[in-house]
Formats: C-alpha cells, structure tokens, sequence
C-alpha cells in the first residue's frame, strides 16, 4: 500500500490551488450573491487543460488520471463549490459517456471543443417523476425513420443554462422499464430544445441549475449515443464518474470550512483567550480533522481502483455518501464556531454550509448511495 | 522568427513565511516552502510569451543550486519551457553574486547561440540583483534592468527601463539580458498537459567540470564577499503622516510637530 502521491498529481494539486486562490476564491461570494455563472473562469481552466483532464490527447484531453483530476475538482471547491461541480458535471456525466459510448464520428465532432473548454457540457436524467426512480422516465423518443422524435422535458439540469452539448437520457420503450431508455446527443439551439426556467437554489448559486423542455425535438439518428435500450447502464456508469467528482466537491467544500475556521479560531479572542486555546472547540476540530481525512483516504481509494482497473462502484458510492456528510458535519460546525458571523455572508463559511447541502442529494442521494453498497454486502 | 532564449532562475525560500533565528541571526529554512523566486517568474513569463507569438522560440531555463531545485525547474518545464538545465555541484556550493555569475556565464555560452537572456530583477532572499548584471558584463553583451516592457523589430530590441519617476527607452542589439520586474506581466500557471510532459523531460545537471570552472572562479573560496554581520532591524515606531490643505499649512504643522518634540 503506497498513500505517496506521484509527481504529477502534487504538481495538479499545487497548480488547483494557485488557480483557486488568485481566480476563483476572490470571486465566489459575489457569483454567488448574483446567482452568476463563472464563465470566465472556466474558459481560463479549460485554456489550462482542467476542462478535459481524464481523457486522452488524441481528443484534445489533458491525458491525465481520475485521482489527479479528482484532486483538481477538490482543490477548486475550496474556494467555490459551484466551480467544482461545474467541471465535474462536464467531464463526467457529458464528455465521459461521449468519449465511453459514442461513435469515433460523435467523439471527433464533440469532444475536442468539450475537453478544451470551448464548449460546455450537461447531462439531463432527472425528471419531475422521475429521479432516484430511472423507470419512471416520461420523456420519449419516437423512431421516425430519418430522425427520432423527442417529446419531454428534464428538471434541476446543472450547467442547463450555459451548455452546449447535452447527454440527454429518453425512453425508446416504456414496456421495457429501465431496458427501454435510450441515450442522445443534443445540441444547444436544436429546434423545439428550449429551457424554460431558472432554478433558485439553496445553494451552488453560481452554478446555473434549469429546466429541460422537448417539443418535437428532431434529433439525428447519428445522435443516438451508445446503443438503443442501453442508455440507464451509460447514465449509471456515467453516474459512478460523477460521484467521484461529487464526492471531491464536497470534500473540497469541508476542507475550505475547515481552513477558513482554524484561521478565524486562531484569531478571534473571546475571555481573554483566542478560540483555538479552548480545549472543547479543538476537540472538535480534531474530530472534524480525522473526519475529513478518512474522506479522503476512501475517495483517492475509489480513484485508484478506477485508475487500475479495479471495481470502482461501491467505492465511488461510499466515497460519495462520507465526503457528502462530512461536508455537512465539517460546514455546520463551522458556522457554529464562527458564532455570530459564521451566519453573516461576510463570512465563507455561511456559502459554505449552503454549498454543502446538494452534496447530499444530487449524483444520487445519500439514501441512494447506501442502496448501492448495501446491495453489495447481501 | 524563431528565437533563443535563456533564463536564469533561482529557488528561493518563501520570505513570506521566513522567520529569523534570533540568536544565531540566521534564516530558519526548516518547513519553509522553496519557490520559484518571484521575479524569475516574470522573466520566464516573458520567455514564454515570445514562444506564444514566435512558436518556433526555444526557452531553456537555467539555475544553479542544489539537487532539489529540480522541483521548480519541473514547474517551470510545465508552464512551458521547453528544456532545463540545473548547475549542481559541492563545487558550486557557497559561491557568491560574483562566483555565481561565473557559474551561470559559462553555462550559458555551453549552451551557445542564445538571442535573448532574461533573469529576474533579484531574487528574495539575497536581494542583491547583481548576477543578471554580472552574467552580462562576463559574456560581453549589452544589458538592460528592470525591464518594463520591450518590443523586438529584426536585430533591435527597444526597452522601457522602468526608473522610480519614469522610463528610459533603451535600444539594444541582440544577443542582450535583460532583467524582468513584476510590472512586466502577469506570470502563467502550469497547465495540466504540461505537467504530465513535463515530469517526462530530463532535467539536464551539469557539474562544475561540465562547464569548465575551476575552485578560482567558484564556491566558497573564489567569493570575495564576506558576510560580516545579519541581524534583523529593530522595530522603528510608526511614522506621522501630516495632512493639509496648502503646502505653507503642512510646513507650518510639520514646523509645529519639531518644535514640540524639541528637534529644533
């Protein structure tokens, strides 16, 4: 067993934090108080390679590994939760079905502007009735011979607003359940794909969360993504990406808490004493501390055995379902040890705890994530 | 165009992180970061952005220092650079402004057909800014400090030399150096395809006998400077701004001001 990071992945890890502390930390609170998606930055990311990090150069990636690129997502979510999912999303519930499942035509046409940032991406299961429940899909596809027919609509779509290119789950076969969903490529300004409304969120303001709506939606037949029936095992293995990148958001957010309360702890004094020297609230931290570690440990684990070709989604399950409840532990504790001005946004710490509810519930809610293991225990 | 250009870097420890061994007067480097020295970021920024408009350019970073200035040249490889060179040798070790220079010039005319040599203003920890200097004066090619901003039109390189109440402009031929101040530009990060090349390249460590010094011209012995004394400055008490309408009222308060402290 080898914890030792490689080169590559301490220089990911360095340069994530350079970014994160000179472009995006300064800005979040402001993105997020505006609800505004940072576009600038990511462009300015995906000029750096941190658009398409786990994918091969021939398509215009980075070449990396999952575990550097997963460092990346956490390292950026320290300073903003909604520029780590941002990317995440992108990667790994567009790009990476595309460059899993689709055709050498569909990866040359979508995934060089994709991995370099130029384009953005989103991925569209959720449903009014339809969440947790893949089943329950209403939105369909009719085989119109030249073209299919697609009549629907999606809910909290992240990067809805802003992407261009969509991974867009339909079903081709009610009778069928799950075997009776399909997986399509579209595009952004395709005639009757429209996006009706803005979702006001909680939290991860900045990232622009939307609905989906398909009023006889003709897509090419070339844009059937993968093969017809199979699209719940591409959104559930794309899913298994995804919670990687949930997971290292989430732990990001935690961390990002976590730093900015040792520095306010060391500096507020209250009774003649600086917080830090109170033995109850550094017991705390010492608990938050391990907590946060112990998410770590099990994330990179999760990314490791998907680096080596090992089973990789009970782990990514677990990875997702600690780091998202440690985010909530670590954040909630934050505020309280802040008093008073953990709860005024002047403060990270309040966005914080916001940003770390969703990691709870989106990619698959905690309750979901435990169905996955404990499916795997029995 | 396709240019050759080298630059001088230097790993330095975090200063913002430093603290100083009130007894001894020394620098406390144990658990301090190693960086690349702010300055040199600059000039390497600059390197870079000649590749970006002239991508036939060649950047070669050069330091000089012990084996794991490795870690900053691997970094310098990932913003860009396209080849790396480290100077280390117990040979090496203990040279001054003057040795160093002597190390660095040999260096650079190993590596020969050069156009343009950039090097930082001075580095943080020593602050001196007198090996750019000295590495010109000893390859015998025109140099130009505290650069601000230059344009190359065929052989000529015109530069703003940045003054405290202005600017020079200056006309130099290549080969020159010219030393970068952080005005100059907003250093790149590295980026994450650089990286993964970059741990791929071999960093190049050349050996005193490599580039043909010998124990006169650097280490400890061939320095001729001596560090006397480093003591840390006492804390001075904060100073008085004063403030008025017209100038006669602040000579007037600041007259006001002496004659209470009884000065004159």
């Amino acid at each position: 067993m080898d914890f030792t990071l490689t080169k590559e992945q301490e220089l990911v890890k360095k340069m994530a934090r350079e970014f994160t502390i000179n472009e995006v930390t300064p800005i979040a609170a402001d993105l997020d108080d505006r609800a505004e998606f940072p576009l600038e930055n990511i462009k300015k990311a995906g000029k750096l390679g941190m658009m398409g990090m786990p994918f091969p150069r021939e398509f215009g990636g980075a070449g990396s590994d999952y575990l550097s690129y997963i460092m990346a997502v956490e390292e950026i979510s320290k300073g903003c939760g909604s520029t780590g999912v941002i990317i995440q999303t992108h990667c790994a519930l567009c790009a990476w079905p595309i460059f899993t499942y689709g055709t050498e035509a569909q990866k040359k046409k979508y995934l060089p502007d994709l991995l370099s940032g130029e384009k953005i991406g989103a991925f569209g299961l959720t449903e009014p009735n339809a969440g947790s429940d893949a089943a329950g899909l209403q939105t369909r596809a009719v085989d119109k011979g030249d073209h299919w027919l697609l009549n629907g609509s999606k809910i909290f779509i992240s990067n809805g607003g802003v992407a261009d290119t969509f991974v867009i789950l339909a079903m081709t076969d009610k009778s069928k359940g799950t075997k009776g969903i399909s997986a399509f490529i579209l595009e952004r300004g395709m005639e009757g794909f429209s996006i009706p409304k803005k979702e006001h969120k909680m939290g991860i303001n900045a990232s622009v969360t939307t609905e989906l709506l398909f009023e006889n939606v003709k897509v090419p037949k070339e844009n059937l993504l993968g093969q017809i029936g199979k699209g719940f095992k591409i959104a559930m293995t794309s899913l298994d990406v995804g919670r990687l990148g949930i997971a290292a958001q989430a732990l990001g957010i935690a961390q990002g808490a976590f730093d900015q309360t040792v520095a306010y702890m060391k500096s507020r004094k209250q009774f003649g004493r600086s917080l830090n020297k109170f033995q109850a609230l550094s017991f705390e931290m010492a608990d938050m501390k391990t907590r946060i570690d112990a998410s770590r440990l099990l994330l990179y684990k999760a990314c490791n055995n998907r680096d080596n070709g090992l089973p990789s989604t009970v782990e990514a399950a677990q990875a997702k379902l600690f780091c998202s409840e440690t985010a909530m532990y670590v954040t909630t504790k934050a505020v309280q040890f802040h008093g008073g001005y953990g709860y005024i946004k002047d403060y990270p710490v309040e966005r914080m705890m916001r940003d770390a509810k969703i990691t709870e519930i989106y990619e698959g809610t905690s309750e979901v994530m435990k169905m996955v293991i404990s499916g795997s225990i029995f | 165009m396709a240019l050759n250009v080298i630059v001088c870097v230097k790993q330095v420890p975090d200063t913002n992180e430093i603290k100083i061994d009130p007894v001894k007067n020394t620098l406390i480097r144990e658990g301090v970061a190693s960086i690349l020295n702010h300055d040199d970021a600059n000039a390497l920024e600059e390197a870079l952005k000649l590749k970006d408009i002239y991508p036939e350019t060649k950047v070669t970073v050069l330091s000089m220092g012990p084996p794991q200035a490795k870690e900053m040249l691997i970094e310098c490889l990932a913003k860009g650079a396209d080849d790396a060179i480290l100077l280390s040798d117990r040979a090496l070790g203990g040279s001054d402004t003057w040795a160093t220079s002597n190390a660095l010039s040999s260096a650079i005319k190993k590596i020969g057909n050069y156009d343009i040599i950039f090097a930082g203003r001075q580095a943080i920890d020593g602050d001196t800014a007198q090996v750019g200097p000295q590495i010109a004066e000893k390859l015998d090619i025109p140099q130009v400090t505290y650069v601000r901003n230059f344009k190359i039109s065929g052989e000529t390189i015109t530069v703003h030399r940045a003054l405290e109440d202005g600017y020079e402009t200056i006309e130099v031929k290549k080969p020159c150096l010219l030393t970068t101040i952080k005005e100059l530009n907003k250093p790149r990060y590295m980026n994450i395809r650089g990286i993964f090349d970059a741990t791929q390249k071999e960093i190049k460590v050349w050996s005193a006998k490599d580039i043909g010094v010998t124990d006169t011209e650097v280490g400890l012995d061939a320095s001729p400077t001596n560090v006397f004394r480093s003591f840390t400055p006492a804390l001075k008490g904060k100073g008085k701004l004063i403030d008025g309408e017209t100038s006669n009222e602040i000579a007037r308060i600041l007259l006001l001001e002496l004659k209470h402290k009884q000065l004159i």
